[in-house]
């Protein structure tokens, strides 16, 4: 049995000489990202402001939103916010974090009470301001030290150079993975954390797997100007970044269209940084190891890295 | 490199064999699974509360409430011995959250009140002021214990409250200083557990102060040895205020001597009570008290709040007695609950509050398990579709990883979550990373003409380094989404981590054996990839 197609495996794109372009396209994308994190602001779940969502499901027909909106606008609850999905008959609620635990558990009961038995409680979150606070002090500790957990990793198994690159490439999938958000405004949540730290575990991977290919190359062709070596370690691990991305990506994919309306903000953020980590992994690593060459197998300095 | 000596290839198909065996019961419906001898593979992966449905609390303990309790229990005996030594004192009171502060007026009498203080809680630290202004401070160490305690009291006293309940295999155990995390599987409404454990249930017993009056009392001046407390909800005066009683301050019986309590019907007046039970040293007690102040009203206070004040008529010698007061039969029963529990050292406040509904939970499931074999069958699709019989070689290998990763979740105990399922499906994508990587180098090596077994063998060889590599930086971030993350996304961690190596062990190692066996019994000169 073979193969009905083979992934191009002669490709000679100069992908040093595009550098300037993919570059510049990333330092304006995470500059974007910033700007949009300070300006527009992510739109935290309750996970991280504290606060009540509720999932209801309607035991007969299809959700009244007008009349659930009048309902529950009664209770003086502050901002409600309602919201379809899937099917017709679910609604989430969301409410503000109501000061405190107490007044969170009142509000919980109000709006049990005010939408009685035509709608089915499906799931009730309250997370109170307090735990909000640490969450998102743990999430962001957990994502700094992934990726400095990594950097050193990378440092100890090549040369500082790459353990800088691995760690900016790193960086900038974070950020602009944060500006997706951002710009989309979609629920930013204790899941979304994961899928960041999921990614910095990701694009790494593949970003290690051209440094491994560009080390073995500058051992083997000691002369070969660098910016050819790169492209040449580049172009002949494409196939494999591609393919591997393929697979991650409709693995993921299956999970957005069918995994369920719980998990879609997690898996959204999933597939953006499969995109972007094979971006990074292909234009921003090996071209900005030209930055901040390795040293050559020539020098004495790299002897000893060599096995 | 192809070459595998025997004892390998017999642990590496033994560990696959077990991996379909120990995966195998999670096929089975429940209930099935549950009959299977447990001699046989019959553990089946343990759902998260986000897919069997549950109530998931946490609780914080008012650690601040039992460094509370110790400051005023130390006025009042500073303010006792203080009284009894005729060592006259000004300005006691609690200062700040760790210490007590009073003046001593006689400056020929600061020696005696050290030592006092120091008969009082030898622990303490004591400062003294050349004006007499006594600060004394708990010490700290003493404090931190004490909310420790406080905390494992509490595990233990929810415990026994929840279990009162009938709710089955709840979990609750201490996290953090003074954290409980409380899971309650397949709870629907955690309305009820959440108003058991909002009371602290303490409850004594004093005399009434008759001496001075209630007027008085609520106009500020409350005397020292008595405390004004309101009645409970229900018992309202005539303006719709809640009625106010002055009881002494002293407890005359501690709810720590009840044996038992169980709700009961008034056989006169048909309305709901509560029986009570008292130890011997209760029971004797309360006899003394009762004989001594027949004729008089006392107090049955429950969290601060007087459930009622009866006359005593006639002295109660047989150790029990009856709490009335507004009892709906809920109200009687859970009354009951709460006393034979217990009381809490300290009330709790529930601090997070995440219920799934049982059949929020089936749709997760069905979700994620369609969304799984749909991910598998486009990743098989993929893999065939772009290296052939190779692809087919590790379509076979993603199978034994699936089951290896299913087995070692059940073996584990490991927590299924919703993002675990996720991680699942993440998982067999990235898993046949490791083969493209072998792959991929084989074509390499194939198209620079070398021949067939030294193609695959190199390429097995060359991708290995890269391969631990990539693999070991996903697993820091997997192990520190462990480290930091909790419920649910730690259940994604594990199942990532867990992946990580089933993906190892299989692409590399039984994608290789596969690999083998084919090229030893065929001898190919051409490597159809």
């Amino acid at each position: 049995m073979r193969p009905l197609f083979s992934l191009p495996h002669d490709t000679r794109i100069p992908f040093m000489r595009l550098r300037r372009i993919t570059i510049g396209l990333a330092t304006v994308l995470s500059v974007l990202s910033i700007v949009l994190f300070f300006y527009a602001g992510l739109n935290y779940g309750i996970d991280f402001r504290g606060g009540i969502l509720i999932e209801v499901r309607a035991t007969q027909g299809t959700a009244d939103l007008a009349s659930m909106r009048t309902k529950l606008g009664g209770l003086d609850l502050g901002e409600v916010a309602l919201q379809n999905f899937g099917k017709n008959e679910d609604v989430l609620i969301r409410i503000v974090d109501q000061g405190n635990e107490q007044a969170n558990n009142e509000a919980v009961d109000a709006v049990r009470k005010a939408l009685g038995d035509s709608y089915e409680f499906r799931r009730v979150e309250v997370v109170g301001p307090k735990v909000g606070g640490e969450l998102i002090q743990a999430g962001a500790l957990a994502a700094i030290l992934a990726m400095l957990g990594i950097a050193v990793y990378v440092w100890f198994r090549f040369e500082w150079q790459f353990a800088i690159v691995a760690f900016v490439t790193t960086l900038h999938d974070v950020v602009t993975t944060i500006g997706v958000f951002a710009l989309t405004q979609i629920d930013f949540n204790l899941a979304t954390v994961a899928a960041v730290l999921t990614i910095a575990g990701y694009s790494i991977n593949d970003t290690v797997v051209v440094f491994d290919r560009i080390r073995e190359s500058l051992r083997k062709y000691k002369t070969m100007p660098l910016p050819e070596l790169m492209d040449r370690a580049v172009n002949d691990t494409l196939s494999r970044t591609l393919m591997t991305s393929a697979t991650t990506f409709i693995a993921v994919l299956a999970l957005t269209l069918v995994g369920g309306e719980v998990i879609r903000s997690f898996t959204i953020a999933m597939l953006w940084g499969i995109v972007i980590g094979t971006f990074s992994s292909i234009f921003i690593a090996a071209p900005m190891l030209l930055l901040l060459p390795p040293p050559r197998a020539t020098e004495p300095a790299a002897a000893k890295a060599m096995p | 490199m192809m070459y595998m000596a025997r004892w390998q290839v017999w642990t590496i198909l033994v560990i696959c064999l077990l991996g379909v065996i120990y995966a195998a019961p999670n096929v089975l419906p429940r209930e099935v699974a549950e009959r299977i001898p447990s001699w046989l593979p019959h553990q089946q992966v343990t759902l998260g509360l986000d897919l069997q449905g549950g109530s998931h609390l946490l609780l914080e303990v008012d650690t601040r409430a039992v460094a509370r309790e110790r400051l005023t229990n130390l006025v009042d005996a500073i303010r006792t011995t203080m009284r009894a030594k005729r060592i006259p004192v000004t300005n006691l009171a609690v200062a700040g959250t760790d210490a007590v502060t009073f003046r001593v007026r006689e400056a020929g009498q600061v020696d005696q009140a050290r030592a006092a203080v120091r008969e009082v809680d030898p622990n303490a630290q004591v400062t003294v002021t050349p004006e007499g202004v006594f600060t004394v401070q708990l010490n700290p160490q003493e404090l931190i214990q004490q909310a420790r305690s406080a905390v494992q009291q509490s595990v233990e006293i929810i415990r026994r409250r929840i279990d009162e309940t009938g709710t089955r295999d709840p979990t609750i155990q201490a996290q953090g200083e003074d954290r409980i995390l409380v899971q309650l599987p397949g709870l629907r409404d955690p309305q009820r557990i959440k108003e058991l454990l909002g009371q602290t249930a303490k409850l004594t017993f004093h005399l009434l102060d008759l001496n001075n009056s209630v007027a008085d009392a609520m106009a500020g001046r409350v005397p020292p040895g008595s405390l004004l407390l309101p009645g409970d909800a229900r018992d309202v005066d005539a303006s719709g205020q809640p009625r106010m009683y002055l009881v002494q301050r002293r407890v005359s019986v501690a709810g720590e001597r009840l044996t038992d309590a169980q709700p009961g019907q008034n056989p006169q007046t048909g309305e709901w009570v509560v029986n009570f039970k008292f130890d011997t040293v209760g029971a004797r007690q309360f006899a003394d008290i009762t004989r001594a102040n027949v004729g008089r009203p006392f107090a049955i206070v429950l969290d601060n709040k007087v459930l009622s004040a009866p006359v005593i008529r006639e002295p109660i010698l047989a150790g029990s007695g009856q709490i009335s007061g507004s009892f709906t039969p809920q109200s009687a029963q859970d009354l009951a609950v709460l006393l034979r529990a217990g009381a809490l050292p300290a009330p709790l406040n529930v601090i997070e509050e995440r219920t799934v509904g049982p059949d929020l939970g089936a749709d997760s499931i069905k979700a994620g398990a369609y969304a799984s074999v749909i991910a598998v069958i486009l990743v098989a699709g993929l893999m065939i579709v772009a290296y052939g019989l190779f692809g087919v070689f590790s379509v076979i290998a993603l199978f034994f990883n699936l089951c290896l990763l299913i087995a070692a979740l059940s073996v584990l105990g490991a927590t299924l979550t919703l993002p675990g399922i996720a991680g699942i499906v993440l998982t067999m994508g990235m898993a046949v990373d490791a083969n493209v990587l072998i792959y991929e180098r084989i074509r390499e090596e194939l198209r620079h003409g070398q021949s067939a077994l030294y193609a695959i063998d190199t390429g097995f060889r060359r991708a290995m380094a890269t391969i631990i590599d990539s693999n070991l930086t996903t697993l820091i971030a997997a192990f520190l989404l462990f480290l930091l993350g909790s419920g649910p996304v730690r259940g994604f961690a594990v199942v990532l981590s867990l992946g990580i190596v089933t993906s190892v062990f299989s692409a590399v190692l039984v994608t290789r054996l596969i690999v083998g066996s084919w090229y030893r019994s065929r001898r190919p000169k051409v490597v159809p990839i």
